[in-house]
């Protein structure tokens, strides 16, 4: 029809000039080569910079190289490629390197003994001494925060998705929003302001556990919000159509459906809340002591006590270590959190689903 | 321009699965080939083999030749980003680009080789909504997203930017099945006019449909579930539906199965 | 979302318990919606008093502070809260945030963008799982780790980099330096920038991952290449969803108290290089100077800890317009 002369401008083949399989490789290894060698060349002393260089070289080979064999679009793609390879393996260099070091650094004072015991009568410069005392803080200030939040924020969460529709849910989901902003130092502040400078509270335990809370709550209430909108309305619908009352739907249908997702979020902001350093330093204070009443005195906590060790050692071995070993206790604990809470997303799942 | 399709010993598999066992067939220029046959049968499967969408899924792998006039679409050095804008395609469920306004949704697939002036697209635009019997319906909100239209019309908006880049073959993957009985109309009345220019093949669950629109039909068969799909017969759609040769397809289409 | 009592009385006998259904058919479900709805209703209304008293009470100290500051609060380049009279300003503070959050997001955002789009469209499927794994796995190392390992580990391997800046890089200003220890605002924005990395990656593999199949399989069958792909049918349905992820990264870079507390050497000026150590942000700063802070001190801490919360509140506003703006054409109900 009329398009002939459209048609006719593109070529008619289907074929297409191609670089090889392995050309990609190449280029790579020639990149990382190159970036070696000016490295050693020009004396430079960091692994930053070789990988810099190499990643550079090997973006701008590439665009070069296939522009001119396979053509601009062609090109556009292959950089895209290379930009995603590079901006993976840079980022994974730091993230290796942290687990690494901390895995190397803190298996050498972590034994039972450092579990077990306190930094009761142990100076900074000494070795030996543990932290016994700061996973009892730690468990008790999440496990209370966790305990406040999990309630308030799930069911917040299904009064966003299951019956807010007015003003007050806008409210809500924008405040929502706001809060997962707020700063942990911030949260800290809060509780310093209320609960210690105007109500006249010492710090505790329960101090810091509220502080948590206010960042746990936000991120309860948004990652059970989105499990909740991935329920297929079909299922409320056909609930519904048995004569089952909304509530019960929401109880038996809509949680049970989403209780996987629901519990991996939980278990994530778990996690973040572990690891919180600033609201204790503020509220709880650490501690080299016991004090399993998280309703009074200073309490030690596992980051917390990373800190101290840090900021105390004044360049003693000892103390770093004890730090890195803490680091690599509170790693382990989020990570078997972690694992835990996906193990029972995965085996709560429906079954129905891909 | 448009192109005659000459598939011999096609293999299709899903990873170690074979779905779609040793077709052959010839599409003729011009023509509304249907592909009808039960569910799981590979009439899909094997209409994604005939523009490499089919090797997109994750495991899919092709075996055997698929002529397009007369160069093998699986032969060495063919690039599969050509192949597809050759052979254009119509899925089941309309998809417009959500983020895209109706104009930039058929000019889509133009701007990928870019080089076109503005009035240049905005001609092929408006002649591809035309083409799709879509222009009156849209031409005030061109840059309204494309997500605001009926099924119907969204469906349409789909066949208008799949032939904006003048494709030599059409495939439509059931376009009516997500469709009401109107928008299905239209769409039928579209290809009967559609055929002047393209080659189309349909595959359709709808044996009224297939009987309508269609000048050849192919009737697929399995063997039972597990087993791949074979085509079965191809003739004359009039001849499939009056008097086919092979007993199977007669009691598929008097609804003895399937 | 109403139900009829006829289509109570007329449903089909179900697997369910039948004393759900007897009740359900004496009508009692009133009162079991009502509390429920009153419960979460009620925890909606908790959370809004909380940012409400949030706000109030650090505003309220935070002006029993600055009401008794003898300088500018905003533009005073010194903290003083105990000195007489007191003096103390955020200018420092402020700088030391917004600059090191800035490079932070400048570093993170398209590597994230870059490893989500790795895991999801160009990761060989094998690889994809366990990578995407991992790295929703190192979000949750705390804060506190990367700051130890900043210090210790990090800070020593810049000293090559920050040379090679200064040599090459030195004449614009920015990237001079004296050499000492680098503990500086890049080191900072650096260090940001792969904690916040994890998340931001995490939240928009999600996003790119939900890219629904037809899109992307729409924009194939017109001929596109990968990367046209990616950005027809995956970045534009993700743009929303990767701003939120950079939005929570930069939530937690503004606010990242420890980590930045433990590779700066703070000092209450402003350094024209981001290499030279020196400044400060208002996190590490409250962090820094607590433990020997009067009540007073504490007051002016509380202030500065409101402007960032501010702070914070206007990143989260213009994150809210840049995506509601973008609503209409959003791939939300495609």
């Amino acid at each position: 029809m009329s398009n002939a002369t459209l048609s006719d401008k593109r070529p008619s083949s289907l074929r297409a000039a191609h670089l090889p399989k392995w050309f990609s490789w190449a280029v790579a290894a020639g990149s990382i080569a190159l970036g070696l060698g000016i490295s050693t060349v020009a004396g430079l002393e960091s692994s930053i910079q070789w990988a810099l260089i190499a990643g550079v070289l090997f973006v701008l080979a590439t665009f070069v190289i296939t522009s001119s064999v396979e053509g601009r679009r062609q090109a556009k793609d292959r950089v895209a490629t290379s930009l995603v390879w590079v901006s993976f393996l840079l980022a994974v260099i730091p993230l290796a390197s942290l687990v690494y070091e901390t895995v190397k650094r803190g298996v050498k004072v972590l034994d039972g003994y450092f579990l077990s015991h306190s930094m009761g009568v142990v100076a900074t410069s000494e070795s030996g001494g543990g932290i016994y005392h700061a996973i009892l803080g730690t468990l008790e200030q999440v496990g209370l925060a966790a305990l406040i939040s999990v309630p308030v924020g799930v069911l917040t969460a299904i009064y966003l998705v299951e019956y807010g529709r007015g003003k007050l849910a806008k409210a809500v989901t924008f405040f929502v929003d706001v809060m997962t902003g707020i700063p942990s130092i911030v949260a800290g502040l809060f509780i310093l302001s209320t609960w210690i400078l105007i109500l006249g509270m010492g710090p505790s335990g329960f101090a810091g556990a509220m502080a948590l809370t206010i960042l746990m709550l936000p991120v309860v209430v948004r990652s059970t919000e989105e499990m909740l909108k991935l329920v297929p309305n079909e299922l409320r619908e056909a609930s519904l159509a048995l004569g089952v009352p909304k509530w019960r739907t929401i109880l038996k249908v809509v949680l049970p459906t989403a209780i996987g997702g629901i519990t991996t979020g939980v278990m994530l902001a778990v996690a973040r809340i572990a690891g919180e350093t600033a609201p204790v330093l503020l509220l709880v204070w650490g501690s080299n002591f016991i004090n399993a009443n998280p309703f009074s005195d200073p309490q030690a906590s596992l980051p917390m006590y990373i800190y101290l060790q840090f900021q105390q050692s004044g360049g003693y071995g000892a103390a770093y270590d004890r730090a890195w070993a803490a680091s690599l206790t509170l790693i382990a604990f989020i990570m078997i959190l972690n694992l835990a809470a996906r193990g029972i997303a995965r085996w709560k799942a429906p079954k129905s689903g891909r | 321009m448009a192109k005659r399709i000459d598939v011999s010993g096609l293999n299709a598999y899903y990873g170690s699965f074979l779905a779609v066992e040793d077709i052959s067939m010839t599409i003729q220029p011009r023509t509304v080939t249907a592909f009808i046959g039960p569910s799981g049968c590979g009439k899909s499967t094997f209409l994604r083999t005939l523009n490499r969408m089919h090797e997109v899924t994750p495991g899919g792998r092709v075996e055997g030749k698929v002529m397009l006039d007369d160069e093998n679409l699986y032969g060495a050095g063919i690039d599969p980003v050509s192949v597809r804008r050759e052979v254009g395609m119509v899925f089941q469920r309309p998809n417009p680009f959500p983020t895209m306004s109706i104009y930039d949704n058929v000019a889509a697939g133009l701007k990928l080789v870019g080089n076109k002036k503005k009035s240049e697209l905005d001609d092929i635009v408006e002649k591809s909504l035309k083409g799709a019997n879509l222009w009156n319906e849209v031409k005030d909100r061109l840059n309204k997203p494309g997500s605001g239209l009926s099924g119907g019309q969204q469906q349409r908006l789909c066949i208008a930017r799949a032939i904006a880049v003048e494709p030599k073959v059409l495939l439509m993957d059931e376009p009516c099945s997500a469709l009401d009985p109107i928008s299905t109309l239209a769409i039928e009345d579209l290809i009967g006019e559609l055929k002047e220019r393209f080659t189309i093949v349909i595959v359709t669950h709808n044996m009224q449909q297939a009987a309508r629109v269609s000048d050849r039909t192919a009737f697929f068969n399995l063997a039972a579930v597990g087993q791949p799909g074979k085509l079965i017969e191809i003739d004359d759609t009039e001849r499939i539906f009056s008097n086919p040769s092979v007993q199977a397809t007669e009691d598929y289409i008097s609804g003895r199965f399937g | 979302m109403d139900i009829s009592t006829t289509k109570d009385t007329a449903a089909p006998p179900t697997p369910q318990p039948s004393a759900d259904q007897k009740r359900a058919e004496r009508g009692t479900t009133r009162p079991g919606d009502r509390i429920f709805l009153g419960l979460s209703r009620g925890s909606g209304i908790f959370l809004l008093a909380l940012m409400a008293a949030i706000a109030v009470f650090l505003s309220y100290r935070a002006a029993l502070a600055i009401s008794k500051d003898e300088a500018n609060f905003f533009t005073t380049f010194e903290w003083n809260p105990t000195a007489v009279p007191p003096e103390f300003g955020i200018a420092v503070l402020a700088f030391g945030t917004i600059v090191s959050s800035i490079i932070a997001m400048a570093i993170a955002v398209p590597v994230a963008v870059g490893i989500a789009l790795f895991i999801t469209h160009y990761a060989p499927r094998k690889l994809g799982g366990p990578i995407a794994y991992v790295i929703d796995l190192l979000a949750a190392v705390p804060s506190i780790v990367y700051g130890l390992w900043g210090a210790l580990v990090l800070v020593p391997q810049l000293d090559g980099l920050y040379g090679w800046l200064n040599d090459y890089l030195g004449w614009t200003g920015i990237l001079e330096w004296q050499g000492g220890a680098p503990r500086s605002m890049l080191t900072v924005g650096i260090l940001l920038a792969i904690m916040i990395l994890p998340i931001i990656t995490n939240v928009s593999r999600e996003v790119f991952r939900q890219v629904p199949q037809m899109q992307e399989e729409a924009a194939l069958a017109l001929g596109a290449t990968r990367w046209e792909v990616i950005k027809m049918a995956v970045l534009p349905f993700g743009r929303s969803g990767v701003i939120s992820a950079s939005m929570l990264g930069l939530g937690r870079a503004l606010g990242e108290t420890m980590a930045v507390a433990m590779v700066l050497s703070p000092s209450f000026e402003i350094n024209a290089s981001l290499l030279d150590p020196g400044g400060g942000t208002f996190a590490q700063n409250i962090a820094s100077k607590f433990s020997e802070a009067t009540e007073m001190g504490r007051d002016a801490l509380i202030a500065s800890g409101l402007v960032l919360f501010v702070i914070t509140l206007l990143v989260n506003g213009a994150a809210r317009l840049i995506i509601a703006r973008r609503k209409e054409f959003s791939g939300a109900n495609a």
